[in-house]
């Protein structure tokens, strides 16, 4: 009971978009996407949703193929917000989920309850044009979930937010994913991509370059991040044996370190030179994995 | 099928209360009622407006009976025998007392002459008006300078008797073309002002969604096909609803002009005893073709991504409903030509040409149907093809405003 995506290939004409991408997504999981732009996220999203077929493997979820037969199921945010621009956020969130087979009594209940629970009760009569960008996003991610969905598609959904919102919408993903939800999310924002899902997929060019758990991930990527504080200079170390690279800051210095053996190595070095003020060995952050695997194309 | 009434009606009741839709059919309605009246208007505003016209009158003859004749055909425009001089007349007309002068002489074979002075002589419906008047005055003088009776005189100007009879059997009589001709004329206009409108207000709603990005929504929930379908005939109905409000309105002024008139409406208009078949075909042949269009226009809308390019993306179409109206009010005169017949084939001015030609002529059945077939053809084909165009479409964003982008849909689309 899942999300299968088998040996999928997208080519449109020579442009090879998606290569080969094969992912297992569990039941109420929430699956991080990430990949620097043109990497194949939101083409890999409409071959899900069914917008586009694939031109090799297939994709099924709950050893169904998603067709228009399963769209009450499925919830969608695109990358692009898109709504009416002229008409009522109440006609059209009805409209949209009549067309996810929802009635317009239920949806106008629900509608109310997300409003209220994002702190806009007034907009219920107001048009999209006249609302900020950020509250077009809320309204936007109410008109995705408002039918209950047993799958969820969200294309950035945190880009254009206030701290204030990213949160708010950040408790509303994981309600969502604790009732069963299955999630498939895209960011550029790691630290969301780190925080929220177990699951992960980097894309780079088409090709997942890294997949699976994020605790995997990290202990396969085995480099570790060495921060070291102290009152003299510590420039000689971006050349000991073991250290790929080195970064100054202001209070000591930042490494990337090939394994614990090495910052063994380093602390047993500086203890002789002197007092430290900090020595902590960090897992690699989502971030350096990201920029090592997808390349320094990456912003 | 349930995703499918949704989006009709939504399409439908959300252009229903648009402000530009109410705003047009009120102004349309209230033009047709104008023209309905527009007697009655004008008379209202020429109500106590008698022109006062002054007339020196050197013969000391023609006064009377001019005035006379004048007061028969035409209540508004008044004389008043002048006795001043001419120059006096002039100042009078020139300080607005009289609305012209008309001056009365005769020639050397005794006829009748005038000049007319106005202070300008952009007004032609007075002179003109005078004019006839003094011209059936002087053609009675000369006919009876050369003794001619009253009845010989009408004689001359007896118009010749000339009677044209089709020999083909089933061919229309003339009264009957006559008839066809003015009905024809009126359906095509309808036709060619639906299809124009309609088509536009499909592209444009088409190229609104895409360019909102609503789009993307939309297609993830319900096909592309289903879509454009069911947006087809939304404001197809639409163009139902507004049609019948001012045929109706225009109906129930017109005959409310003409309660007195004899034989009502349709006798009113030629259209007595028009076949129930030209009805049946204007139908079908509307229907029709406001489906080719329509289906023309939504493809051409899923085209483009913002609505400043949609005008350009569907020009071509609207050359070619203006070209199928040109060729069918030049066939109302010769709906025989070769050009016609054979133009009247192409899917694209089947609608408008074959009904002309079928209301004109009369055609053996297979033609209109083979017309009809040809149509549908053509109506499948473009559904079939545009809806993949669409489904393509739709995704596409950029700066594509060229039917190169047809080609970059349909690769979207396809499985490899």
């Amino acid at each position: 009971m899942s999300l299968l995506l088998d040996h999928v290939t997208k080519r449109f004409g020579k442009f090879m978009a998606v290569d080969d991408l094969s992912l297992a997504i569990p039941e109420s999981e929430m699956f991080g996407f990430l990949g620097a732009n043109g990497a194949g996220k939101t083409t890999t999203f409409r071959m899900i949703l069914g917008l586009l077929d694939p031109s090799e493997g297939k994709i099924t979820w709950n050893g169904k193929r998603i067709d228009y037969s399963t769209s009450p199921q499925i919830g969608y945010l695109p990358e692009e917000r898109g709504l009416y621009p002229k008409l009522k956020i109440k006609d059209q969130i009805v409209y949209l989920a009549k067309l996810r087979g929802m009635a317009k009594q239920d949806s106008l209940k629900e509608l109310v309850y997300w409003l209220e629970r994002f702190k806009v009760p007034e907009y219920e009569n107001k048009k999209v044009e006249e609302l900020s960008k950020g509250n077009q996003q809320k309204i936007q991610f109410i008109t995705a979930v408002i039918h209950k969905p047993k799958l969820l598609i969200l294309d950035e959904p945190f880009s254009g937010l206030d701290p204030v919102n990213v949160e708010q919408m950040k408790e509303a993903v994981l309600e969502l994913k604790e009732s069963g939800t299955t999630i498939v999310f895209s960011s550029h924002r790691m630290e969301h991509v780190e925080e929220l899902c177990e699951y992960l997929c980097i894309m780079q060019k088409g090709r997942p370059v890294v997949h699976g758990s994020l605790k995997e991930i990290k202990r396969s990527f085995g480099k570790k991040n060495l921060v070291i504080h102290a009152d003299y200079d510590l420039s000689f170390l971006a050349n000991s044996h073991g250290v790929i690279k080195a970064r100054q800051t202001a209070e000591g210095i930042h490494l990337q370190i090939a394994g614990e053996k090495t910052a063994e190595d380093i602390f047993k070095e500086i203890a002789e030179k002197g007092f430290v003020r900090k020595f902590v060995l960090e897992e690699p952050s989502l971030h350096d994995i990201f920029i090592e695997k997808a390349g320094a194309s990456y912003e | 099928m349930n995703n499918f009434m949704t989006i009709l009606f939504h399409t439908y009741l959300s252009k229903l209360k648009t402000k530009s839709f109410i705003v047009t059919t009120i102004i349309t309605v209230l033009i047709v009622v104008g023209l309905a009246n527009l007697s009655g208007i004008i008379d209202f505003f020429n109500k106590d407006s008698q022109e006062e016209i002054a007339v020196i009158d050197e013969t000391g003859e023609l006064f009377a009976p001019i005035s006379e004749q004048l007061k028969a055909v035409n209540k508004e425009i008044g004389l008043e025998n002048y006795n001043g001089t001419v120059e006096n007349g002039e100042k009078a007309v020139k300080e607005g007392e009289y609305k012209g002068l008309l001056i009365l002489s005769y020639d050397q074979d005794e006829l009748p002459e005038a000049i007319y002075k106005a202070k300008s002589i952009a007004d032609s419906a007075i002179p003109s008006e005078l004019q006839s008047v003094l011209q059936q005055m002087k053609t009675q003088m000369a006919a009876s300078q050369i003794n001619l009776s009253p009845e010989q005189l009408g004689k001359i100007y007896e118009p010749v008797s000339f009677k044209q009879i089709a020999l083909e059997e089933n061919a229309k009589t003339e009264e009957e073309l006559n008839q066809a001709r003015g009905l024809v004329y009126v359906l095509l206009f309808v036709i060619y002002f639906a299809v124009v409108l309609y088509a536009n207000m499909i592209a444009m709603e088409v190229a609104t969604e895409k360019s909102s990005r609503v789009m993307e929504i939309l297609i993830s929930s319900v096909s592309p096909i289903k879509q454009m379908f069911a947006k087809i005939l939304g404001i197809g109905l639409l163009s139902l609803t507004q049609m019948a409000l001012i045929l109706l309105v225009g109906y129930y002024s017109i005959k409310q002009n003409l309660s007195s008139m004899e034989g009502g409406f349709f006798e009113f208009f030629g259209f007595g005893n028009i076949p129930a078949s030209t009805i049946a075909y204007a139908l079908i042949f509307f229907i029709l073709g406001y489906f080719l269009y329509a289906t023309l226009a939504a493809f051409l809308g899923s085209l483009v991504s913002r609505i400043e390019d949609i005008q350009q993306m569907i020009t071509p179409m609207t050359m070619m409903v203006v070209a199928g109206f040109m060729i069918a009010m030049f066939g109302l005169n010769q709906p025989e030509a070769s050009f016609v017949t054979i133009t009247s084939y192409i899917p694209f001015f089947t609608p408008m040409l074959m009904f002309m030609r079928a209301g004109m002529l009369s055609l053996p059945v297979w033609e209109p149907i083979l017309g009809i077939a040809i149509l549908l053809a053509a109506i499948i084909l473009l559904a079939v093809f545009g809806a993949r165009v669409y489904r393509g479409g739709v995704l596409m964003y950029g700066n594509s405003n060229s039917f190169k982008d047809i080609k970059k849909a349909l690769l979207l689309t396809k499985n490899d």
